[in-house]
């Protein structure tokens, strides 16, 4: 076949993924790193001295970039993504980001990263550009064209703006795919294609209910329900506010106005989170500033009462997404767990008692690695596009909108033309007319949500019909058809029927970037996407050896490096030397080999250095802090999540 | 009003230009993709308008007729050829969506066949008094005062069993009553579908009185379910 291949990503929250269907299973990319797993993290690298625009550094590298230069870096980027400025007032006060202060109302937001201003956009693009590179140094040739999933909630902007941040990253999406459906396409691939199956997706900062018919290679969603903001994060958030509050009382310490020491104190309750998976208690042993220990065992059964409101805030979803699609929980023949989150047991005994699974003999699906199958799924979407295979020829995804779409009506009701759930592609066609003599214009305001006041729901945007022939009130009989596409993206047209003009339209979306600021905010690197590849996959290689080389330079300055053994910094210099000396050849695999070696050889290196880094951020700001005021809450997700499980 | 935008079909087909039926979805010659066709509902699934419908072989036709025609299967085709796919399977389910839907399947034909019918979905006229079925009006409105005092009870904090259990009794009883329209609609169903012009015209009267019916008892019957609910 001419065309490349399409790969499917998976742009998380916490982590992002790049799946290719290899024959006929799906497979993860590893990255250079070896890991599937990419940190949804970016940073924005220092200026270079001779001047020019900073590069930035995506994943595990800008995860270090987070002790030394939290200013320039940003994680769960994805809770921004197609909102608006007031909207993410909130979410802000859980990150230590900050705004950038020219943002106007109706803008969509940009960030202040360094001496830069990003929209979260084109923080996504610059993860999918990652990928996208991952993918091409894995095929040894251009990818142009992916499947990326989004939260099977996302409303109209979120899937605009993840669209936006495909083509800024030089990616032409084919198509959008939610993510709990991209998981039964993963599990479908080899299960007997009958039945009904739930899939209950907690992941890091989402979640998503989603029960579907499967028959005869059709996976049909019957209905979709969830909290796009709902997640793993809430649950960390609930451990480290103890920590902090019994840090405060009984050693009279608060580390709240010091957001590295949070995020210190984050990461030492998402191992105890970890942990409590596998054994009945973990530990928080942390050493603080005035010499004492804070130490506390958290035992299973106390964790598990603590979180118990934040998982019963799924229960509600799952329990419309039964009732609309007109099920029993004895109907649903199988339950598939996705995310990271449903590998803690309370999860998996919710589901249980509200699938009613053990009392049926049955058990929930967990097979397949809960943070890969997401990515595996939108691989086997991508083959099913690509049309290219047997093993995917007979499949076909039918999945649904999440969210009602309606017109604001006289009096702010919302009248409903699309239902939540109907099966997308789908289209509905209003008419409109004047109520002034002579009038032109007419103004449409369409909005997202369940609730019956406009002002409840979620403004998705105001279109005005214009060029209307004038003529006496209520005579123009104006046709508009609203009709949402296969990702989940509305598309309006419009034609005035008594003279048959098409009615030009103007679409003002409430949420999002115009064509034309996506078109300019298209990643620099993509300009030259049209030069030689081999040059590029070089040039790629060598900037990736620079990266790593410059940090390893600045090693034995820091003190971690006299933790080290002397075999072990040995072995560091030995490979950073072999990397400087091939690094000035043209030997791709040779580059990139020895990148990997020093990137393997400075591991334990890194991690002493992050957790010492940690431990002197707690220690050096709150003896500065002693005797302050409590400061705002910071309460921020983490992207130091460890990337691997056993 | 039913029908689709753009339904300038051409008389040929677009890619290999024998002339085809306008109602088609895909040229019967090249078997290429088509702009949506002008017909209605039904003929998207082959079908004369009927009400009783094998709700079995109607999922069928859509799997298959899916398979053929979904976006997924022409990512990588022409342009027109992603656009009609779209446009053609918004088409297919929107059809879908009605026609395997019996209340909505009844309003849809009748709305063909020129009915006035109130909006089932859209809760306009729930609060419309005129709409109020004479039968049930004594009972409706002793049922609306019952449930404002369950509301004021609850906004107090108050539990009053008797009311509740009251409530209760009265949901079973328009649960009840819906189960007899869908009997009785069921049977005009047949009616119209065998009937002639005549018997058609008398069943749409009486199929019409039925869905206000309907739609009075079933909007009852939320806000009973809502409030005991709640």
């Amino acid at each position: 076949m001419a065309e490349g291949h399409v790969v499917g990503i998976d742009l998380g929250t916490t982590n992002s993924l790049v799946a290719y269907m290899q024959g006929d299973a799906p497979v993860v990319i590893p990255g250079v790193d070896g890991s599937n797993l990419v940190p949804s993290v970016v940073a924005l690298d220092p200026i270079p001295a001779e001047g020019g625009r900073p590069t930035v550094t995506v994943g595990n590298s800008a995860r270090r970039a987070l002790i030394e230069t939290p200013e320039r870096v940003i994680y769960s980027v994805k809770r921004l993504m197609g909102r608006g400025l007031e909207e993410i007032q909130s979410e802000l006060s859980l990150f230590p980001f900050r705004l950038a202060e020219d943002v106007e109302a109706g803008e969509v937001p940009r960030i202040q990263l360094g001496e830069l201003r990003f929209t979260p956009p084109e923080i996504s693009a610059y993860i999918l550009r990652q990928l996208k590179r991952n993918a091409e140094r894995f095929f040894g040739s251009p990818v142009t064209q992916a499947v990326i999933t989004v939260p099977a909630y996302f409303n109209d902007a979120q899937r605009q703006a993840t669209k936006d941040a495909g083509r800024m990253a030089g990616l032409d999406v084919l198509r959008l795919v939610n993510e709990p459906t991209a998981a039964a396409l993963a599990y479908g691939l080899d299960r007997a294609n009958v039945g009904t199956i739930a899939v209950y997706d907690l992941g890091g900062g989402t979640f998503d209910i989603s029960i579907l018919k499967l028959r005869d290679g059709i996976f049909e969603v019957q209905s979709t329900n969830g909290d796009t903001h709902l997640g793993g994060d809430d649950i960390d958030n609930l451990l480290v506010a103890i920590a902090l509050d019994e840090i405060h009382s009984e050693h009279g310490i608060d580390l709240r106005a010091h957001p590295s020491a949070v995020q210190g104190l984050r990461k030492a309750a998402i191992d105890a989170k970890i942990q409590l998976s596998n054994e009945q208690v973990a530990k928080f042993d942390i050493e603080l500033p005035n010499g004492d220990r804070y130490q506390r065992e958290i035992p299973r059964g106390v964790f598990e009462q603590l979180i118990e409101p934040v998982l019963n805030r799924t229960a509600g979803p799952c329990k419309q997404a039964l009732k609309d699609a007109g099920l029993t929980p004895e109907q649903i023949d199988e339950v598939v767990l996705v995310g990271g989150s449903t590998r803690i047991p309370a999860v998996r005994q919710l589901v249980d008692d509200l699938f009613h699974l053990a009392e049926r003999g049955k058990k929930p699906h967990i097979e397949l690695n809960p943070d890969e199958v997401v990515a595996l799924g939108a691989a086997v979407q991508a083959d099913i596009l690509a049309g290219a295979s047997k093993t995917t020829e007979e499949m076909l995804l039918l999945d649904v909108t999440p969210l009602s779409l309606g017109i604001e009506a006289l009096g702010g009701t919302v009248a409903r033309i699309i239902q939540r759930n109907s099966t997308i592609p789908a289209s509905a066609t209003e008419h409109f007319t004047t109520g002034v003599d002579g009038q032109t214009n007419v103004a449409i305001h369409v909005v997202q949500g369940e609730r019956e006041l406009a002002a409840d729901c979620r403004s998705l945007a105001r279109f005005d019909l214009k060029g209307i022939p004038p003529m006496s009130a209520g005579l123009p009989r104006i046709e508009v058809k609203f009709l949402i596409d296969a990702d989940g993206i509305l598309q309006v047209s419009a034609r005035e029927q008594r003279s048959g003009q098409a009615a030009q339209i103007e679409v003002k979306a409430t949420y999002g970037l115009t064509d034309e600021q996506v078109e300019s905010m298209i990643l620099d690197s993509f300009d030259h996407a049209e030069e030689d590849f081999a040059k590029r996959l070089l040039i790629e290689a060598r900037n990736e050896a620079d990266t790593i080389l410059s940090a390893v330079e600045r090693a034995p300055e820091n003190p971690a490096w006299q933790q080290l053994r002397g075999e072990e910094q040995a072995q560091i210099t030995a490979a950073r030397d072999k990397l400087a000396s091939v690094k000035q050849g043209d030997d791709l695999e040779a580059i990139r080999k020895a990148t990997v070696a020093l990137d393997q050889a400075t591991r334990r290196f890194a991690e002493i250095m992050m957790e010492a880094a940690v431990s002197t951020a707690i220690r050096g700001k709150t003896m500065d802090a002693a005797g302050e005021e409590m400061g705002d809450e910071v309460t921020a997700p983490h992207p130091m999540a460890p990337a691997e499980f056993k | 009003m039913l029908k689709v935008l753009d339904s300038a079909v051409p008389v040929a087909c677009w890619s290999c230009s024998v002339a085809h039926n306008d109602a088609t979805l895909f040229c019967p010659h090249c078997s290429k993709i088509q702009p949506p066709p002008g017909g209605d509902y039904f003929s998207v699934f082959g079908l004369v308008p009927r009400l009783d419908l094998d709700l079995g072989s109607l999922e069928h036709e859509f799997h298959r007729l899916s398979r053929k025609l979904h976006p997924d299967r022409f990512a990588r085709a022409r342009e027109n050829e992603k656009e009609w796919s779209l446009a053609d399977t918004a088409l297919l389910n929107d059809a879908y969506r009605t026609l395997r839907d019996p209340i909505r399947r009844t309003e849809y034909l009748l709305k063909l066949h020129g009915a006035e019918i109130g909006e089932e979905h859209s809760g306009k006229d729930r609060k419309d008094p005129s709409r109020v079925p004479a039968d049930l009006l004594e009972e409706a409105f002793d049922l609306n005062m019952q449930l404002e005092e369950m509301r004021m009870a609850r906004k107090m904090g108050d539990a009053d069993p008797d009311l509740q259990a009251s409530l209760e009794q009265a949901k079973r009883k328009f649960d009840g009553l819906l189960d007899d329209v869908d009997r009785d609609l069921r049977a005009e169903w047949q009616t119209w579908d065998a009937g002639d012009a005549g018997a058609r015209s008398a069943a749409q009267k009486r199929m019409v009185a039925l869905l206000d019916r309907r739609r009075y008892i079933n909007n009852l019957v939320r806000d009973v379910t809502e409030t005991l609910g709640a």
